[in-house]
């Protein structure tokens, strides 16, 4: 038995999974696609039902993972193979279900970040000679940054990145600023990927979840736009893409964050004004069998909730109107959460959908039903927030086929069982939590991913009984 | 390309000048509507109850007579084209009810009659760029489409364009050397035939939509409905207080196309309307034989 885990994926779940495993003196390498940890939590305002700030709450993680002694983490990489070797221990009775006890040895290319890690003293020179901007995708693209960056303040590691995908050029170099700004000489622009081969006992994915990218589908048409937009079947989108005072739940996020772009004012894109009227819309692509996903995304109806909690925390005198289908607030203090949206917070809670939302002398006319009373509804709203589906992320269903797990039809794992098994992903060794199973919220996904840190320890500890047991 | 045509009761009679463009353009571009030898009307509603199938009758004598004429059919009315176009669709799916229909009528229709509307015609078989080419007046205006209801929904049986987010008409007046003009009121519904017992309906949602199209800076609408075309245009009409100057002329596609494949103005049937077009179109003169196709 190899007694070193993978986990894949550094949201909060794979955070929670690898600090419980090396908690326990076991090996872990962590990995993560991005050039910072903490997935999409780390976008987060604040938190439901606390209202905690997500970063506060977060940042002690971050940082033990990243000063974990038994913790490799390795950002910008990506497992690209996973081969099982049977039988690295002789061979044993079957301690998970299903198999026999084995271990993995996986590839993953680190991908060049061109600033040399132990150098970097995240002095932040570089970025102000850079004379690239491009959407930061940290803000969803409501701010700037450089092509040489840290994601946010926060970032663990601590250490600047390259884009080579926005950089003027590498090969041949065709700017050379940021090198010269550089005391510390960290900046390597010959630096290339590299592959890294690890044997690993198990494996734990945490993949976790993209949002349903709504397309520019608004009801009539591009606005200001000659072309036509690509065009989906799955299109239910609001004019969001089209009108930047569209936006989705995390773009809102970000907005209500004091780290945001805005320093946690809430201001609309388009004339950078505090929007009075805002609508949330809920089950943007879910629970939409005919033009998005029949799935529900479960943590909206929650999320809306504390958005509108927290809009009227930072604007007094607005007025929220929530569109929704049903209130699924289950969960401990959930209801309650919600039933203070609406009475102490004043939000409008509206049952039924929107069907169009266009602009109109400065403001967003949505027109929707009100399903209670059968009036059709136009609110002159200043801002539009749609609560877009939880989706799995880019590239499950390739890390499915690699490891030889499975996935739904919308490209979630499926775990061996749904009620008795929920974090074997079928294949012995192989774990999974958060997002990338299901939507599903904070709470939820940090018990998860202790569970699944609890499979592996369990693995790796009766195979470690095993070996003494042989050894007497 | 001879095309069998059913013209339906409002283009021989209101509308006679969308009838007269619609032809006028489809021979100019090679395509003969030739209208069916015996037709009466569809009956203008697609029957919605369940077991309805006094109002098939009309339809699908109209489809048998297509059948006749070689298996498909051709309409320019919106509301003509979403009736047999249903009509079709559920005499497909429904044997029995086809059966039933047929032991009325006396007639053995099969169920397999093509239903096009021309803008279909154009895009599939004569296409946009081959449109365009044959442009000798090209509009420069700014065309603000109106699809309305009945030419897109239900999309599960019309399947013509998406009914939420159009384009036919767009890439239509486009071709034609216009500006297609979006505003978000264009697939709103018109009022239909409210305009006969109940015209204050009509004539709200009207203004609405002329308002908006006016608002995005439209100098035309355009439609493929009848019905569409005088609820739009009637209400701006000469009241005692004179014209408010805010009028928008609203025109069938068919007249800007023949207008744009500079046919003959009698073509054009531009009077017929109460909003008049014609001050736009008199400055735009045509483009010599060596500049088609140049735009």
């Amino acid at each position: 038995m190899i007694y070193r885990a993978l986990v894949i994926g550094s949201g909060i779940s794979g955070m929670q999974a690898a600090l419980d495993i090396a908690n326990s003196g076991f090996e872990v390498i962590l990995v993560e696609k991005e050039p910072s940890i903490g997935g999409h939590m780390a976008q987060l305002s604040e938190t439901f039902p606390t209202l905690d700030c997500s970063q506060c709450i977060l940042t002690p993680r971050t940082v033990e993972v990243g000063q974990h002694p038994n913790i490799r983490l390795l950002t910008l990489s990506e497992v690209v193979a996973c081969d099982y070797t049977r039988s690295v221990t002789p061979p044993s009775p079957p301690l998970t279900r299903g198999g026999e006890r084995g271990g993995f040895r996986v590839r993953i290319v680190r991908h060049p970040r061109y600033v040399v890690e132990g150098k970097c003293t995240a002095c932040g020179d570089c970025t102000k000679v850079c004379p690239v901007v491009v959407p930061n995708e940290f803000d969803r693209g409501l701010a700037a940054r450089r092509a040489i960056y840290i994601p946010h303040p926060q970032a663990v590691p601590a250490i600047y990145r390259l884009d080579s995908a926005t950089c003027l050029g590498l090969f041949p170099l065709a700017c050379g600023k940021c090198a010269e700004a550089c005391q510390p000489h960290a900046i390597d622009y010959d630096m290339g990927p590299e592959t890294i081969e690890a044997d690993v006992g198990a494996i734990i994915v945490a993949t976790g979840y993209e949002l349903y990218q709504a397309d520019g589908h608004c009801g009539w048409g591009p606005m200001g736009t000659s072309g036509h937009p690509e065009r989906s079947e799955e299109s239910a989108g609001y004019a969001y893409m089209v009108h930047p005072d569209v936006m989705d739940g995390l773009e809102f996020e970000r907005l209500l964050s004091a780290s945001g772009p805005t320093g946690g004012q809430v201001i609309r894109p388009s004339d950078r004004r505090v929007p009075k009227e805002v609508v949330f819309i809920q089950c943007v692509g879910s629970r939409n069998p005919e033009h998005g996903l029949p799935y529900c995304s479960k943590i909206c109806c929650m999320y809306t909730a504390k958005h509108a909690i927290l809009f009227k925390h930072r604007v007094p005198d607005g007025q929220v109107y929530v569109f929704y289908m049903d209130i699924r607030a289950g969960g401990k203090g959930y209801e309650e959460f919600v039933t203070r949206a609406m009475e102490e917070d004043d939000t409008v809670y509206i049952r039924g959908r929107v069907s169009k939302v266009f602009p109109r002398d400065g403001k967003l006319m949505v027109w929707g039903v009100d399903t209670l009373t059968g009036n059709k509804v136009e609110i002159a709203a200043d801002l539009v927030v749609v609560a877009a589906a939880m989706m799995p992320a880019e590239g499950s269903r390739r890390m499915a086929e690699m490891l030889g797990i499975s996935v739904d039809e919308f490209g979630f794992y499926t775990s061996m069982n749904t009620e008795m098994s929920p974090v074997e992903a079928g294949v012995p060794g192989v774990f999974l939590a958060g997002a990338g199973l299901g939507p599903q919220d904070i709470p939820e996904t940090v018990a998860q991913a202790s569970g699944a840190a609890a499979k592996v320890l369990t693995l790796f500890q009766s195979a470690k009984a095993e070996e003494m047991a042989e050894v007497e | 390309m001879g095309i069998p045509y059913f013209p339906g009761c409002t283009l021989s009679t209101k509308a006679r000048n969308y009838d007269r463009s619609g032809r006028a353009v489809a021979a100019a571009l090679g395509l003969e509507l030739v209208e069916l030898a015996e037709w009466q009307c569809c009956g203008a509603t697609f029957p919605l109850m369940v077991d309805d199938s006094m109002a098939l009758i009309a339809p699908t004598r109209i489809l048998y007579q297509a059948q006749s004429a070689g298996g498909r059919v051709a309409t320019l009315c919106a509301i003509c084209f979403n009736v047999l176009r249903r009509s079709q669709a559920l005499l497909k799916r429904d044997p029995q009810m086809l059966e039933r229909i047929n032991w009325f009528t006396e007639q053995e229709y099969r169920g397999e009659v093509q239903v096009s509307h021309l803008l279909e015609i154009l895009r599939d078989d004569v296409g946009w760029e081959a449109l365009a080419e044959r442009v000798v007046r090209p509009l420069r205006l700014r065309v603000a489409p109106y699809y309305g209801c009945l030419l897109l929904r239900p999309y599960e049986e019309i399947g013509l364009d998406d009914p939420e987010d159009p384009t036919i008409l767009h890439d239509l007046v486009r071709a034609l050397g216009a500006e297609a003009v979006s505003f978000p009121y264009n697939i709103e519904c018109c009022g239909s035939y409210l305009t006969i017992k109940e015209p204050e309906i009509p004539e709200t949602l009207s203004r609405d939509i002329v308002a908006s199209a006016r608002e995005h800076g439209a100098q035309v609408l355009v439609t493929a409905c009848p019905l569409c075309q005088f609820n739009l245009d009637y209400p701006q009409r000469e009241t005692e207080a004179g014209r408010t100057g805010n009028e928008i002329p609203v025109l069938y596609f068919t007249q800007l196309m023949a207008i744009a494949l500079g046919l003959p103005e009698e073509d054009w049937g531009l009077e017929e309307h109460y909003v008049d077009a014609r001050p736009l179109f008199t400055l735009t003169p045509a483009l010599s034989p060596e500049g088609r196709g140049s735009r």
